[in-house]
């Protein structure tokens, strides 16, 4: 009988599963634990719309404060929890309060992953996760201004698009032999780079950072070759690390993530994690997703499983990032092995697709411009039939077709 | 401030009041009609605000857009009259405008 649920977590993962409990009919007491002081927020448009100026802060939140007050959620921002103890149940925060559960769900997500390096205490090194980060960076993108931007992944040329957008002088300092290398396949990292170039931003590869110069405030980054790259302010993107901290202390099985299974349960029985924290099995495979979809179907499978009707996650992963005026949408998993990559279109123009197959069916496919590529490739993967490549090959031919 | 009339899943009409300037997906979030999943924040990079605009208020609108209109006509769900309704920016000039929330995929 669960009669009492704590969520620790205020992110898009914790608002999802609080909502879907209520949604589903759970009247016990539910109890929200966010670190910031926001009310759970959207962060994908921190690093885009935002950046732009596009949107405020204020249009972020998902629900109104009405919302908690209504579903009787008992929201404590600005809140810690720093101890669990699974054999007691009990959740401690700062300061030392206790709260019972019957069943606890961990949404506690990702930290930014920090560059020990030299100099990365300097002010005007950004990091980007938060409002507070999104606002700082904002105020940093004036005309002129020279933006260092050390990693080439989504946030990294999310924050270098937006600023050469402003009107700043921007290099990209990134450690692989192309952007985006974990997240996309080459043809997808080669278009975006040759977009990003046409607009002025200048790319280091294989870069190593070794420090940051500055009396007191940036004014370079340094790197292994010798070179130092001038700069009036440094955005660092390199990803983020899961937050295990509780999951680990409590002795609940994790290593680089929290380990589910699939219906978003961990190694304790009553406890259950959902989002960016976490590590699971999908379709046989083992996955980490930093991503909103993930968070979304993730915590709606934990709040089912915690109120007895567990389901196995089936969903569909998918992704987006916008850059200028190019949409980058993925569907699918392929970066843990894949039999072939079908590009589709010309991946010199401004619209095309790479779709990549495991045993003659679709397992995955990036799209730039290409919406109905995107929707009707994620329709396929979900449906599993097998497809042929020559056609697959074939712009001209709808996927919905195959 | 101007109305919107929103009908959920299984059919109840309800009114709701909406800030000019917001996006009707804002207004249908913010008023927490669960039926309506908007999982991408308004970016058009998904269909999962999708909503019918009553026929009466179709031509008051602004045309879709092409990104707008490939993804919402690719939903299973699409009707001559479907949006995503976090490309309809909310005006005084639409109100009384009514929706009704499309089923997901």
């Amino acid at each position: 009988m669960t009669r009492r649920i704590v969520i620790v977590g205020a992110g898009q993962a914790g608002l999802q599963a609080a909502a879907t409990l209520r949604q589903q009919g759970f009247d016990g007491p539910l109890t929200i634990i966010g670190e910031e002081t926001h009310a759970p927020y959207e962060r994908p448009p921190l690093s885009k719309a935002m950046l732009k100026g596009a949107m405020d802060a204020d249009r972020l939140a998902f629900r109104k404060p009405a919302f908690y007050r209504d579903k009787a959620i008992d929201l404590r921002l600005a809140t810690r929890a720093v101890a669990i103890d699974p054999a007691a149940h009990t959740v401690t925060l700062a300061g030392g309060d206790r709260l019972d559960y019957d069943k606890l769900l961990l949404a506690t997500g990702a930290r930014v992953r920090r560059l020990d390096r030299p100099g990365a205490d300097l002010a005007g090194i950004h990091t980007l996760r938060t409002i507070e980060d999104s606002l700082a960076i904002r105020a940093t993108l004036t005309p002129s201004t020279r933006l260092a931007v050390v990693g080439g992944g989504y946030i990294g040329l999310e924050v270098a698009a937006a600023a050469a957008q402003a009107g700043c002088s921007v290099t990209v300092l990134e450690a692989a032999e192309r952007t985006m290398v974990r997240t996309v396949s080459a043809p997808i990292s080669a278009h975006f780079q040759e977009l990003h170039t046409r607009h002025g931003v200048t790319f280091h590869l294989t870069a190593q950072v070794t420090g940051f110069n500055g009396d007191g405030r940036v004014a370079a980054v340094t790197l292994a070759d010798g070179a130092a790259v001038a700069c009036d302010a440094a955005v660092v993107g390199i990803g983020v690390v899961p937050d295990t901290a509780l999951a680990a202390d409590a002795g609940l099985d994790c290593k680089d993530a929290v380990w589910v299974d699939e219906t978003a349960r961990t190694s304790d029985p009553d406890i259950y994690a959902a989002g960016d924290c976490t590590r699971f099995l999908y379709r046989r495979h083992s996955l980490r997703l930093e991503s909103v979809q993930n968070a979304v179907d993730q915590a709606k499978t934990a709040a089912l499983a915690m109120l007895g009707q567990p389901a196995a996650y089936d969903a569909v992963p998918w992704f987006w990032s916008d850059q200028y005026d190019a949409k980058l949408q993925i569907a699918g998993i392929f970066i843990d092995g894949v039999d072939q990559a079908v590009v589709r279109g010309d991946p010199a123009g401004a619209s095309f697709s790479v779709a990549h197959l495991r045993d003659g069916r679709l397992a995955a496919i990036e799209t730039v411009n290409a919406l109905k590529d995107f929707t009707q490739g994620k329709k396929l993967i979900a449906d599993g039939r097998p497809v042929d490549a020559d056609a697959l090959a074939d712009p001209t031919v709808a996927l919905k077709d195959l | 401030m101007p109305k919107l009339y929103v009908t959920d899943l299984a059919g109840n009409q309800s009114v709701v009041e909406g800030e000019p300037g917001l996006s009707v997906m804002e207004i249908i979030r913010d008023n927490d009609f669960e039926d309506l999943a908007a999982i991408c924040g308004g970016c058009c990079s998904c269909a999962t605000c999708h909503v019918y605009v009553d026929d009466a208020w179709l031509d008051k609108l602004p045309a879709a857009e092409e990104d707008e209109h490939e993804l919402v006509s690719e939903t299973d769900a699409y009707q001559p009259n479907s949006r995503l309704s976090c490309q309809l920016e909310f005006s005084d000039a639409l109100d009384g405008l009514k929706v009704t929330i499309a089923p997901g995929e």
